[in-house]
C-alpha cells in the first residue's frame, strides 16, 4: 500500500451544509472518498491510500484539475482507491462536492 | 425514471430508503475511521466503516436498530471491526429492549461469511453475534433479516440469519452456508455445477427458500418493497421460548419427510404449486408469486 | 469422374444414402478428404458445427494431413487441435477471439502458416473467387430424409458456404440435431447437401451479444450519452450498426429514457443491422425500432424474435431468419454509423485489437467500420458528414462519408492506456513477418472518436497534426493525453473539433444508472413480457 499526500490551495471555501461526505465504495475500478471540513477556507488536503503503484503523475494531474474545477476550499479529503481509473476518481471527487452542497 | 433496486443500492442508501426519511443516525461511522487492523500486511485497501453501517432510526414510527453490510467491499466478508460493530448493535438491541425501547433490530446481510484475512476474529464474531441474536430475541426483539444483495449470505452470515425471527428475501438473494464454487472444490461439479448459475439460485435462492418456508417473504427487488416487507414481519413477532425451538424443529423434520428426496429446487417447486404456475414464471412479479406462495399451508407456520 | 464423384465414391461405405452414423463420421471424412484439400468447418461466429470439428481432429494424419483451413471463427479449441496433429496446415479465418491466446502462441512457433485475417464478408467472398473449399463441415437444427435443412434462428454463414461449395463440385456434410419427416422451412435445399448425421447433443452455439445491464458503469453511460447528443441527434442517425459491447449496449439502453427526454423518437435508431441483443428489448417494446435484420441469432432470444415478425427477419414456420453475408453488406451500404469499441489506438486513429499475447482476429466490425467509399446513395446523416470532411476551399465533386465512430474508454484493463504512439500490431506484424500490421479499422475511416472526455470529430480536422492533436484531447490522463498542445487544444475546442460534455449541455453527475431503462437481466426478462428466456449463465433469480 503507499499513501500519497496533496496539498492546494482552492479559491474559495466551498459552500454548502454538511460537515462530511462519503461517496464510493472500496471495489474493482472504484474508490471511498471522505469528505471532511477544515478551519482554513483557501486549503484542500488529499490522502490517497492506494495499492497501485506508479501513477503518482496520474494522480496528481486528476486532483489539479479538479482543485482548479470545483474550488473545494476548506476541506480535507481522504480517499481508500480500490484501483479506480481517473475518470472514476474524478467523478466520485464531483459527486462528493456535490453532496456537500446539499442539506444536511 | 427507473429507481436503483435494492440490489444496486449501498448498504448507507439501503438503510436511508428502508427506513423513514432522514431519521437514521449512524454509530461508528466513516469520519471516525475504524478501519481494520490487519488488512495493511496483505497490501489490502481498507473502508472507513470496513464495510458495514449500523445504526438507530425510525421504521413507521417505531425506533429500531440497524445493521447493514457493504456487499461490494470484500465480498461483505465479517473481519474484526466490522463483526465487533454488528455484535455491538445487536447487544445495544438486547439493552434497549430489556428497557421497553425498541422491539426490533434490522439485519441487511450481504454477506459471502468470514473475511479470511481475519478468519480468527470474524468467526468469533459470527459466534458472538448468533448468541447475540438469540439475546436480543430474548429480550423481546425481533430480528428481522432482510436479504437481497450481490454477496447473498452465505458461511457465518447465514448462520446468524437463520438465528433471526424473521427472514425477508428477493429473488436475487442467496441464502446458504456453504457457495456453490466451495461445494464444487470440495465435491466436484457433478455435486454442483457452480458455472450454472440457474441451478445455484434454484437450490439457495429467494423463490425456492420461500417455498420450503425458509424465508417469510418474497419482495420485489426495490428498498420500498423490502421496507413494506419489514413492518408487515414486525407486526408478528415471534418471541424465542421453547415452544416455539420446538416448533421450528418440527417444521424441520417436515421439510426434510416433504422435500428430502427432492434433487432440484424444480422438483421442489413441482411438489408445492399447481402445475399450472411454471417455475419462475417470468413475468411475475415477486408480489404476485408471494401472494400465491402466502396461500400455501407451508407458509404457515409460526417457527422460527 | 469429377473429383466429387470419386470422393462420394469413396464414401459410399460408411453411409447409407445421405446418412451418416455419428460413430462413422471420422472415417466418412477420412475417405471424402484427399490431403491439401480446402476445409471449411463452420466455426461460425456463435455456431459451431462442433462434432464435425471433434470428428475431424480425430482422423489419421496419415491419411489426412496438410489441409488448408478456411473458415470464419477459430472458435473450439478443435479449431487449432487439427494443426497441433498435422492434420491442417494452412489457415485462412476472420475471428479468433476465444482463441486468441493459443492461436497468437501457435503463429510464434510457425504451427500455423497463415494465409490471411479476414473481415466476415471479405472471407465470404473470397469462397467464390481464390478460396472455394473442396469439403464443408456444417451444422443445422434439422433434416429430413432428402437433405433439406432447417438452419433455424442461426442461419448465420450456412446458406454462403453452402452455395459455394456445392455449386463448385464441393461436398457438403451436415451435422444435425434431429432427422425429421418435414422440415418447418427449407434454409438450404437437399440437393446440396451430401452427408447428414444426427448428434446425440444439439451444435454448440455461444451467447456473445448478450450484456448484462447490471455491469454497465457511470462511466459507459455517460459515453453512451455523449454518443445519443454529440453524434446521433445532430446527424439524424436513423440506420446503424452496433458493435457488441457495454458502450453500445449503454447506448440501446438509453433510447427510451434519455434519447427520448431529448424528443429523438422517430429520428435516430429506426432501422437496424444487428444480432438481436437482449439490451434493446426496451426501445423495441416502447416503439423506437422500424426494422431489424439480423448477422445470427442470440440464445435465449428466439422466442422474443418470433413474436415481433413486424420487426424482425421470420421465415415460414415464424423463427428467426439470420444471414451473416447479407446482414453484413446491409452494415456496409444501407447503414449511415457504425459505433463500436476497440483495444489499441493511435495518434492516427488506426485501432486494433491485437495484442503481444492474444489475436482476435477481425469479425463484422472493419467491414461495417469503414467508408465504403465508391459511389452510394445519399441519406442526410451521409451528406452531412461528408460535407464537414471538405474542406471549404476544396473544388472536388461533393461526396458523402459514412459515420464509423469508437466508442472506448481512454484507461482499459488493469489501467492499460486505450491511447499510445505505436499500436502493438506493427510490432506483432514485425514479430510474425505479416505483410502489413493488422490493423481494424484504418484513422482515415474513422469519423469520430468517444471517450470519457468527450468527442473527437475527425471529419472536420485538416491535416495529420490537427488529427493528432484531437485524439490527444480525448485521450485523458493517458501519458499521450496528458502531452496535448494545451493552445492546440484550445483552438480545436473553440472550432468545434473537440466537444467535452459541458459544450453538449452534458454534466457527468447526471450520467447514473437510473438513466437505464433496465438495469438488469430480470428487467429485460419482464420487459420482454417473458418471452426473453436467458441462457443459465446470465441468470442470478
Amino acid at each position: 500500500m503507499q499513501t500519497l499526500h496533496f496539498s492546494y490551495r482552492a479559491a474559495s471555501r466551498l459552500p454548502g451544509k454538511r460537515a462530511q461526505a462519503l461517496v464510493g465504495v472500496v471495489a474493482s475500478n472504484d474508490l471511498e472518498v471522505l469528505l471532511q471540513r477544515t478551519p482554513k477556507a483557501t486549503d484542500c488536503v488529499v490522502t490517497v491510500s492506494t495499492a497501485v503503484h506508479g501513477y503518482d503523475a496520474v494522480w496528481k494531474a486528476v486532483l489539479a484539475d479538479f482543485v482548479e474545477r470545483r474550488a473545494p476550499g476548506g476541506l480535507r479529503i481522504s480517499i481508500n482507491d480500490g484501483g479506480a481509473r481517473p475518470d472514476v476518481v474524478a467523478l466520485r471527487l464531483a459527486q462528493g462536492v456535490r453532496l456537500m452542497g446539499d442539506d444536511a | 425514471m427507473r429507481r436503483l433496486s435494492w440490489f444496486e443500492l449501498s448498504a448507507r442508501n439501503r438503510i436511508a430508503a428502508l427506513l423513514d426519511a432522514r431519521s437514521f443516525e449512524e454509530f461508528i461511522g466513516p469520519e471516525e475511521v475504524v478501519t481494520s487492523p490487519h488488512l495493511l500486511q496483505f497490501d489490502l485497501p481498507v473502508a472507513f466503516d470496513d464495510g458495514i453501517v449500523v445504526g438507530r432510526g425510525r421504521l413507521d414510527g417505531k425506533l429500531v436498530l440497524v445493521a447493514a453490510q457493504e456487499g461490494r467491499f470484500m465480498g461483505g466478508s465479517i473481519g474484526e471491526v466490522h463483526g465487533a460493530k454488528l455484535v455491538g448493535i445487536l447487544r445495544a438491541a438486547r439493552a434497549l429492549a430489556a428497557a421497553g425501547r425498541t422491539q426490533a433490530c434490522l439485519l441487511l446481510l450481504d454477506t459471502g461469511g468470514v473475511r479470511l484475512q481475519e478468519a480468527n476474529a470474524g468467526e468469533t464474531a459470527a459466534a458472538e453475534a448468533v448468541r447475540a441474536v438469540l439475546d436480543a430475541r430474548t429480550a423481546g426483539a425481533s430480528v428481522v433479516a432482510l436479504l437481497g444483495g450481490r454477496a447473498g449470505c452465505f458461511g457465518g452470515g447465514s448462520l446468524i440469519a437463520a438465528c433471526c425471527s424473521h427472514i425477508v428475501m428477493s429473488e436475487h438473494a442467496r441464502l446458504g452456508v456453504s457457495g456453490p464454487e466451495v461445494i464444487e472444490t470440495y465435491k466436484g461439479a457433478e455435486e454442483f455445477d457452480s458455472q450454472d448459475r440457474a441451478l445455484a439460485w434454484r437450490t439457495l435462492g429467494g423463490m425456492t427458500r420461500r417455498l420450503l418456508g425458509s424465508a417469510d417473504a418474497l419482495v420485489d427487488d426495490t428498498a420500498a418493497a423490502f421496507r413494506q416487507a419489514a413492518i408487515a414481519q414486525l407486526q408478528r413477532p415471534r418471541p424465542l421460548e421453547m415452544a416455539r425451538l420446538q416448533a421450528e424443529h418440527a417444521r424441520l423434520r417436515e421439510r426434510i419427510r416433504r422435500f428430502g428426496d427432492c434433487r432440484d429446487g424444480a422438483e421442489i417447486v413441482r411438489r408445492v404449486l399447481e402445475p399450472a404456475a411454471v417455475y419462475g414464471l417470468d413475468n411475475w412479479s415477486a408480489q404476485d408469486t408471494e401472494r400465491l406462495i402466502a396461500k400455501l399451508p407451508e407458509s404457515a407456520h409460526d417457527a422460527r | 469422374m469429377s473429383s466429387r464423384d470419386a470422393r462420394l465414391a469413396r464414401a459410399a461405405p460408411f453411409s447409407q444414402g445421405k446418412v451418416v452414423a455419428a460413430a462413422d463420421v471420422t472415417a466418412l471424412l477420412e475417405a471424402v478428404l484427399t490431403p491439401g484439400d480446402r476445409v471449411c468447418v463452420e466455426g461460425d461466429n456463435q455456431k459451431q458445427a462442433d462434432y464435425l470439428a471433434r470428428a475431424l481432429a480425430r482422423c489419421s494424419s496419415e491419411k489426412v494431413h496438410d489441409l488448408h483451413m478456411v473458415q470464419s471463427g477459430i472458435v473450439l479449441p478443435e479449431h487449432l487441435d487439427v494443426f497441433d496433429r498435422g492434420i491442417a496446415a494452412r489457415l485462412d479465418c476472420s475471428y479468433s477471439a476465444p482463441q486468441g491466446a493459443r492461436i497468437a502462441r501457435m503463429l510464434r512457433a510457425r504451427h500455423i502458416q497463415l494465409g490471411s485475417l479476414h473481415t466476415y464478408l471479405e472471407l465470404f467472398a473470397r469462397y467464390f473467387i481464390d478460396l472455394t473449399p473442396d469439403v464443408a463441415l456444417i451444422a443445422a437444427v434439422s433434416a429430413d430424409s432428402n437433405g433439406n435443412l432447417y438452419t433455424g434462428p442461426n442461419t448465420e454463414d450456412t446458406p454462403t458456404i453452402v452455395e459455394a461449395v456445392a455449386c463448385k463440385g464441393g461436398v457438403v456434410i451436415a451435422q444435425v440435431n434431429e432427422i425429421v419427416p418435414q422440415v418447418p422451412r427449407v434454409d438450404i435445399p437437399g440437393d446440396r447437401v451430401h452427408f447428414v448425421t444426427r448428434t446425440q447433443q444439439p451444435f454448440y452455439v455461444e451467447p456473445l451479444f448478450t450484456r448484462d445491464p447490471a455491469g454497465i458503469t457511470e462511466t459507459q453511460i455517460l459515453m453512451a450519452m455523449l454518443a445519443i447528443k454529440g453524434i446521433y441527434a445532430p446527424y439524424g442517425v436513423r440506420r446503424l450498426n452496433h458493435g457488441i459491447g457495454f458502450d453500445t449496449a449503454a447506448i440501446e439502453l438509453l433510447l427510451p429514457t434519455y434519447a427520448d427526454a431529448l424528443g429523438l423518437k422517430g429520428s435516430i435508431c429506426t432501422h437496424w443491422a444487428l444480432n438481436p441483443h437482449p439490451t434493446l428489448i426496451p426501445a423495441i417494446e416502447a416503439g423506437w425500432v422500424k426494422q431489424i435484420h439480423c448477422f445470427g441469432s442470440e440464445v435465449g432470444m428466439e422466442d422474443y424474435v418470433a413474436a415481433r415478425p413486424q420487426i424482425f427477419f421470420t421465415g415460414v414456420g415464424g423463427t428467426l431468419r439470420s444471414n451473416r453475408a447479407l446482414c453484413q453488406t446491409a452494415g456496409l451500404y444501407a447503414c449511415d454509423l457504425f459505433i463500436g469499441s476497440t483495444l489499441q489506438m493511435d495518434l492516427q486513429g488506426n485501432s486494433s485489437t491485437v495484442t503481444r499475447t492474444r489475436i482476435a482476429g477481425f469479425g463484422g466490425a472493419p467491414n461495417m467500420g469503414s467508408d465504403p467509399r465508391g459511389r452510394r446513395h445519399f441519406s442526410e446523416a451521409w451528406l452531412k458528414a461528408g460535407a464537414e470532411s471538405r474542406p471549404a476551399q476544396s473544388t472536388a465533386l461533393p461526396r458523402g462519408r459514412k459515420l464509423v465512430v469508437q466508442i472506448v474508454e481512454s484507461f482499459g484493463e488493469s489501467m492499460e492506456p486505450t491511447f499510445v504512439e505505436r499500436l502493438a500490431a506493427v510490432e506483432i506484424a514485425e514479430e510474425l513477418g505479416l505483410p502489413i500490421p493488422p490493423v481494424m479499422i484504418y484513422g482515415d475511416d474513422v469519423t469520430h472518436v468517444i471517450t470519457e472526455n468527450g468527442i473527437a470529430n475527425l471529419l472536420l480536422c485538416r491535416s495529420p497534426e490537427e488529427r493528432e492533436q484531437a485524439i490527444r484531447g480525448v485521450a485523458g490522463y493517458t501519458e499521450v493525453g496528458r502531452q496535448r498542445d494545451r493552445r492546440a487544444f484550445q483552438q480545436l475546442r473553440e472550432r468545434g473539433v473537440v466537444r467535452l460534455p459541458e459544450d453538449l449541455d452534458i454534466d457527468p453527475l447526471d450520467a447514473d444508472r437510473t438513466m437505464l431503462a433496465a438495469g438488469s437481466i430480470r428487467d429485460l426478462v419482464r420487459g420482454s413480457g417473458g418471452l426473453y428466456r436467458p441462457p443459465a449463465r446470465f441468470r442470478n433469480y
